[in-house]
């Protein structure tokens, strides 16, 4: 899986700042997309392109269990997003949207904004494109996975009870 | 080697005699509940699935709360669907407008919350509930629709820190300090994943209430969970609440912990977070000079009957000072009534102050006390991020009732301390 960086070199970037509450009497992945990122970078929905990722620092999606953060960088075209760690709920949010979040240290030092990217899943390896370095990643738990590939916990369930 | 009260819960509720840290678990799930910004997306999730049933109406909650009573349109149609949703599968437990109340104040106070249980709600700070000794943990919409349909839930299993609370808080010092303190001290993922046990002298003497503003902020230091080891006052205000058995779990004396923090609260200070995190913790005698347009006193964390009470018994008889505003947010329908029959709402109106109806509000910025762009409020809330409150340029400063009734009062950070005599 191939795709462009958009790097927020920061910790603790929160659901509050990825989908601002005043969104929240919505809950459609559209509606929600237009104000992705919007309290932390109001020009984001104007640059990101489908198949992009995000690289940002520690702690990232920390705050409210809002699913609709995941939602709204979905609906913005991003395909992954790249975090130095993540926060608990955030975490699990992407797993049972079978939307990749991966877990590199210190990765925002390291990419800039711009930089192609490519994920191996397989070898838990990440690619710079633009300048050739190779970076590795925490490898996604065996169950996480599973739910990944099945597109996500709804479905997995629904496979389980056949 | 013994076991953390979270690893018997859960081990417990999948079957198993012991459990480790870092176990995969799929849990039996004893009480879901439901409010209006995360639950339409699961009905959704259900209803394009097939999903027709939920797996026992009898073991879910549902309490809108976020925005009501509804805000706009959009809210209103999230909170009308919810209550076609709860009456299409029999959930009759269902508080709406007139019983209304932030949930995680009004579902320990109708006795809902029962010693070793497990709960989850699409919310963060579902780890209130812990402070009962129940294993609650916040969840995503995704894994609300599993859980309401399959009663169960997939866990890994945490590593417990342990936060032993010694000393004796001074006057004008209250519980929502110490865990202020304890989340600047460790970071606000100091806690990443991890459950988060309070214990010690002072846990002891809070009073379950105070008990919950602490396991409340778990999740601002990153927690999975908060809980405390249920004791005598535990018992008493649930059996106060329901008569439905429950089993007193408690914590192993030689359970092993990742790691153990020792704080003695002796000579612990009124602490103010600064923006934008609630882990800019400082004390009061270094805050300074900082004015502030709004006081909010209200939320799941800091917003029941006690702190009424504290915030009250500072401002009777005191006026906001002018150019400040002061929103008092009673969390629950009981606790207004309280509060009324108490005369605390008096002390507050005649002090200028506007109460309002039981809602999650401004706290999360959503409405009954939006922020404008440069304009501060001191909050007796749980966060402080960027735009929390409203303008993503406004400023949120959190603190406990008391250190909001004295910044009222005075139209800057104020130390309650010198209104309690």
């Amino acid at each position: 899986m191939k795709g462009y960086a958009h790097v927020y070199d920061r910790k603790h970037i929160n659901t509050d700042e990825i989908i601002p509450a005043r969104y929240l009497n919505m809950d459609k992945e559209a509606d929600l997309a237009k104000h992705a990122m919007e309290d932390l970078d109001g020009d984001f929905i104007n640059k990101v392109k489908q198949g992009d990722f995000i690289v940002a620092g520690e702690d990232f999606g920390c705050g409210s269990s809002r699913e609709h953060a995941v939602w709204a960088l979905r609906g913005s075209g991003i395909k992954a997003v790249i975090a130095d760690t993540f926060a608990r709920i955030f975490y699990r949010n992407c797993i049972n949207n079978g939307f990749l979040a991966i877990e590199s240290k210190d990765i925002s030092k390291k990419v800039r904004t711009g930089d192609e990217l490519e994920i191996a899943l397989e070898s838990g390896t990440l690619k710079n494109l633009t300048n050739g370095e190779e970076y590795t990643f925490l490898p996604i738990p065996a169950f996480a996975r599973k739910i990944i590939l099945a597109g996500g916990l709804i479905n997995y369930i629904k496979n389980e009870a056949k | 080697m013994g076991s953390t009260i979270t690893e018997k819960i859960l081990a417990g509720h999948c079957g198993k005699e012991s459990i480790k840290p870092g176990s995969l678990i799929n849990a039996d799930i004893d009480l879901i509940m439901c409010h209006d910004i995360t639950t339409t997306p699961a009905i959704d999730m259900l209803a394009a699935n097939g999903m027709n049933k939920v797996f026992d109406p009898e073991k879910i909650v549902v309490m809108p709360d976020h925005f009501v009573p509804n805000k706009d349109i959009k809210s209103a149609e999230l909170v009308k669907k919810i209550r076609l949703w709860a009456k299409e599968q029999g959930i009759t437990k269902f508080y709406d407008i007139g019983n209304h109340g932030v949930c995680h104040a009004l579902l320990p106070e109708q006795g809902y919350v029962k010693p070793g249980m497990t709960i989850i709600c699409g919310d963060s700070h579902t780890c209130t509930h812990g402070a009962l000794g129940a294993f609650s943990t916040g969840i995503g919409s995704t894994d609300l629709a599993a859980a309401l349909y399959t009663g169960q839930l997939w866990f890994k299993v945490p590593e417990t820190i342990l936060i032993k609370l010694d000393g004796r808080l001074q006057k004008g010092t209250y519980s929502k300090d110490v865990i202020l303190d304890i989340i600047s001290k460790i970071g606000v993922d100091g806690a990443l994943y991890k459950a988060m046990e309070f214990t010690g002298e002072l846990i002891d003497d809070l009073s379950v209430e105070s008990r919950m503003t602490i396991c409340n902020m778990a999740i601002e230091a990153g927690g999975k969970s908060g809980i405390i080891s249920p004791d005598q006052k535990t018992i008493d205000y649930v059996k106060e609440r329901t008569d439905e058995e429950f089993e007193i779990i408690k914590s192993d004396d030689d359970a092993v912990y990742e790691r153990i923090i020792e704080i003695d609260v002796s000579n612990l200070e009124p602490i103010i977070a600064f923006p934008h995190l609630p882990g800019n913790g400082k004390p009061i005698s270094k805050v300074g000079n900082i004015k502030i347009d709004q006081a909010y006193l209200g939320s799941c964390t800091n917003g029941r009957i006690e702190d009424l009470r504290v915030a009250a018994s500072i401002m009777n008889g005191k006026k906001v000072a002018d150019g400040t505003r002061m929103i008092v947010v009673p969390a629950t329908t009981e606790i207004w009534k309280q509060a009324n029959k108490e005369g605390l709402l008096d002390i507050f109106m005649e002090a200028g102050a506007a109460v309002s109806t039981p809602t999650c509000g401004a706290c999360l910025g959503g409405h009954m006390g939006v922020l404008a762009a440069g304009e501060r409020c001191i909050s007796s809330t749980n966060r402080n991020f960027v735009g929390r409150m409203g303008s993503p340029e406004s400023e949120v400063y959190l603190s406990s009732p008391a250190t909001v009734a004295s910044s009222a009062i005075e139209g800057k950070i104020a130390d309650p301390r010198k209104y309690l005599i």
